[in-house]
């Protein structure tokens, strides 16, 4: 590291001969720190170390809370439907379900959305206006979620009711999608799982589209240039070059949008009217997820539900931990995150 | 963040070969006129007309057999069918022109540039509804002046008001930008400076926890000083929740930066002697020194507008509570929270809208502040420090041999004239 720091302990050699014979050899490199270097690296160590250890406690404290109810339970708490703290039929099975259902059709509406975005941006935005989508999606990141949750409540709610019954009526031969319904009922295609789901994907796009965004803006400028000079357009450019090396990045980028839409809140508890059932036509009303049972729950504070509570948060935090641990080892293996790796 | 803008070819050197054609004649003598400059970013008038032309069309095409003909109806089902349209009148009139590569080369603009407006739209879509209905709330001073002991749902606006949740929430908000920027931006001195194997592990963890669910972080402070510790809900609690939250964002964001920093600057201060510690307070720290603040501030930024982690730490009351250190405390998004959820009459989600005005406010002062401060390369300097650097310099005349550099701004110096 700071072996360069030593430079000067060759300027104390004696100039005897015997010794210019001993300086043909390989000095060996090693950096005497000084004490205050030493007190130095101890703390940004502890600093780094301290990272690890909030990660450790967090998992901690959450399994010596939950052991209450998982030891009664067993793993038969992934697996019950209910959520019913009488007689071991407690679980987050259906809700675990529903909350991976809102999480896949949000990034399933987010990264054809986000790709583009960042494509427009990498690629074809000019200057000027490249800088201004830039700071505009890292501010659509910053937007706090209960404002996305007071936006989808108010404002998009009553406006997407056509469109829930339009989708069962018109596209109702794929089976998920159907509403069985035989009279019209707006409250039948309110609170929905693809209204949620809809809101969580404008949360994650912004996400999904920057980091693609930082690695399209890496693919080699000289790979660029030969497909141009190959007499390709710039789709054809981005197809064969920026599209193959970003791979890494946008299926990275993609588990961490995943990871954020599993542990979305708010919007989902605002929007949703919580069942605990598997959810099996998505423009219908009703819905759930991990996050947003507890926050539905978070007034009611009995022992027990507090601990059945609090097993479900630490089944969200393994799974969101899995997800956006393997993310982040794909976007650092991956050629183009050469930000994330020495 | 870090603002890499890409090398990029300049557009059109390359793919239009018209320019290779016009200089070999310009060669041969002085009595043809000298070759017409080739503009370098030039929109043709085939360029605005055909999209402008395919857009009219489509609106002529779609109006008439929407809703008499298909079965649709609705303005968003209008305009989603005017897009189809349009994109496949611009790309049929392109392939008719220009061919197939390049059809499919200006779908794609197209396409892009659509999702472009589409973001726009969504964020316009979102302050400005949010502005609107929260109007009718802000405009009443007491909003900012009161708190809500004496306001009940029912009450009309001009009774009652959000105080001691800004309050709440800078405070809260204040104690967790404390405690998680020196500690993310030791954790990240520890990532860029020290690196190696051991990193590797904490760089991987700290990406995890960047999208670590809000709410799993409310939990994990409820159970630890809530439950463990005793303590009851309390600003404090909310904050270190909050911390939590933007540790890690801090801690990425940081040493991005800080990789930024170049290494001949560090090279520099080893090679004159400069312990590792002195290298990092001297050199690497005051060149970052923008590019960390703005991490910092958009750390809070984010950490402002957390609901969840406030859900099981911070506690509610109607009451002004400055001390965050006991009884409970509200902060701005656990407000907006219990306005809409508890007892949703018409004034209770106009002042919820209004709390979220201010709330959104907020996070766009902060991120303003962070854009003011940040988008420059490490070591860039503002005009007044350059200013300052002039003043300096032509105090001390023309020096030969200028001392070693003592300080950052010296080693800064090098760094922008490299």
């Amino acid at each position: 590291m700071n072996d360069i720091g030593d430079a000067r302990s060759v300027s104390s050699a004696p100039d005897s001969p015997t010794m210019v014979r001993v300086l043909d050899r390989p000095r060996p490199i090693k950096s005497p720190s000084s004490p205050g270097d030493k007190v130095f690296h101890g703390v940004l160590n502890a600093g780094g170390f301290l990272v690890l250890v909030i990660t450790g406690l967090i998992a901690t404290f959450l399994i010596l809370k939950a052991a209450g109810v998982l030891h009664q339970i067993g793993w038969r708490f992934l697996t019950n439907f209910q959520w019913i703290l009488n007689g071991n039929k407690i679980g987050v099975g259906a809700v675990l379900i529903d909350g991976v259902i809102i999480a896949t059709i949000a990034l399933a509406i987010a990264i054809p959305v986000a790709l583009a975005l960042a494509i427009f941006i990498s690629e074809y935005a000019p200057g000027g206006l490249r800088r201004v989508m830039i700071a505009l999606v890292d501010l659509m990141a910053a937007i706090p979620s209960i404002l996305y949750g007071l936006w989808g409540f108010f404002f998009l709610m009553p406006r997407v009711i056509g469109v829930g019954r339009w989708i069962s009526d018109h596209l109702g031969f794929i089976p998920f999608l159907k509403v069985p319904y035989t009279t019209f009922i707006p409250g039948q295609f309110e609170n929905s799982t693809l209204l949620a789901a809809s809101v969580v994907s404008l949360m994650i796009i912004p996400i999904v589209a920057s980091i693609s965004r930082q690695v399209f803006s890496q693919a080699p400028v000289n790979e660029r240039e030969a497909a141009y000079a190959l007499g390709s357009t710039r789709w054809g450019m981005i197809r064969t070059v920026v599209l193959p090396y970003g791979r890494g990045g946008v299926i990275g980028a993609a588990m961490l949008g995943f990871g954020r839409a599993m542990g979305e809140t708010v919007v989902i508890a605002i929007i949703i009217s919580p069942v605990f059932t598997i959810v099996t036509h998505i423009p219908e009303s009703g819905g759930n997820s991990i996050a947003a049972l507890i926050a539905n729950f978070a007034s009611e504070s009995s022992p027990e539900m507090l601990s059945a509570l609090i097993a479900a948060g630490l089944v969200l935090f393994v799974v969101t931990l899995i997800v956006n641990a393997l993310a982040g080892i794909i976007v650092a293996r991956s050629r183009s995150g050469m930000e994330d790796t020495d | 963040m870090s603002a890499t803008t890409s090398p990029r070819r300049p557009e059109g050197t390359l793919g239009r070969p018209a320019e290779a054609d016009v200089r070999p004649g310009a060669a041969d003598g002085a009595t043809k006129p000298p070759p017409r400059m080739i503009r370098l970013h030039a929109v043709s008038a085939e360029d605005v007309l055909v999209p402008a032309a395919a857009a009219v069309a489509a609106i002529a095409l779609v109006w008439y057999p929407y809703e008499n003909v298909l079965p649709f109806s609705g303005v968003l089902g209008f305009w989603v069918c005017w897009y189809i349209a349009f994109l496949v009148l611009y790309c049929g009139v392109t392939g008719v022109r220009a061919g197939r590569r390049a059809m499919v080369d200006r779908g794609i603009a197209a396409a892009t540039t659509t999702a472009g407006i589409f973001v726009l739209a969504v964020i316009l879509e979102q302050v400005g509804y949010v502005a609107l209905r929260g109007w009718a709330a802000v405009k009443h001073l007491n909003f900012f002046t009161q708190t809500m002991v004496a306001a009940g749902p029912l009450q009309p606006l001009t009774v009652g008001g959000i105080v001691h949740a800004l309050v709440g929430s800078l405070e809260q908000l204040g104690l967790a930008t404390a405690f998680s920027v020196p500690l993310g931006i030791t954790a990240a001195l520890f990532l860029a400076e020290i690196g190696g194997p051991r990193a590797q592990p904490v760089r991987v963890i700290v990406t995890a926890m960047t999208a670590l669910p809000e709410i799993v972080a409310g939990l994990f402070i409820y159970t630890m000083v809530i439950i463990t510790l005793g303590l009851h809900y309390c600003g404090f609690a909310a904050s270190l929740a909050l911390t939590v939250m933007m540790l890690p964002i801090v801690t990425r964001g940081a040493e991005v930066i800080l990789r930024l920093v170049p290494n001949n600057l560090r090279e520099a201060s080893y090679a004159l002697g400069g312990s590792h510690r002195r290298t990092v307070w001297y050199v690497v720290l005051p060149t970052a020194r923008a590019g960390l603040t703005t991490v910092s501030i958009l750390g809070m930024a984010r950490a402002v507008g957390e609901t969840a982690p406030l859900l099981f730490t911070a506690g509610f009351t109607n009451e002004m509570n400055a001390n965050p250190f006991s009884g409970p405390q509200s902060g701005l998004p656990i407000l907006i929270w219990d306005f809409i959820r508890k007892n949703p009459t018409q004034t209770m989600i106009e002042r919820g809208f209004g709390a979220g005005l201010a709330l959104m406010i907020m996070v766009l002062i902060l991120f303003s502040a962070a854009r003011l401060l940040g988008g420059k390369a490490p070591g860039e300097m503002t005009r007044r420090q350059r200013r300052r650097l002039a003043r300096d310099a032509a105090v001390a005349g023309p020096a030969p041999n200028p001392p070693s550099p003592p300080a950052g701004q010296e080693a800064q110096w090098q760094g922008a004239g490299l």
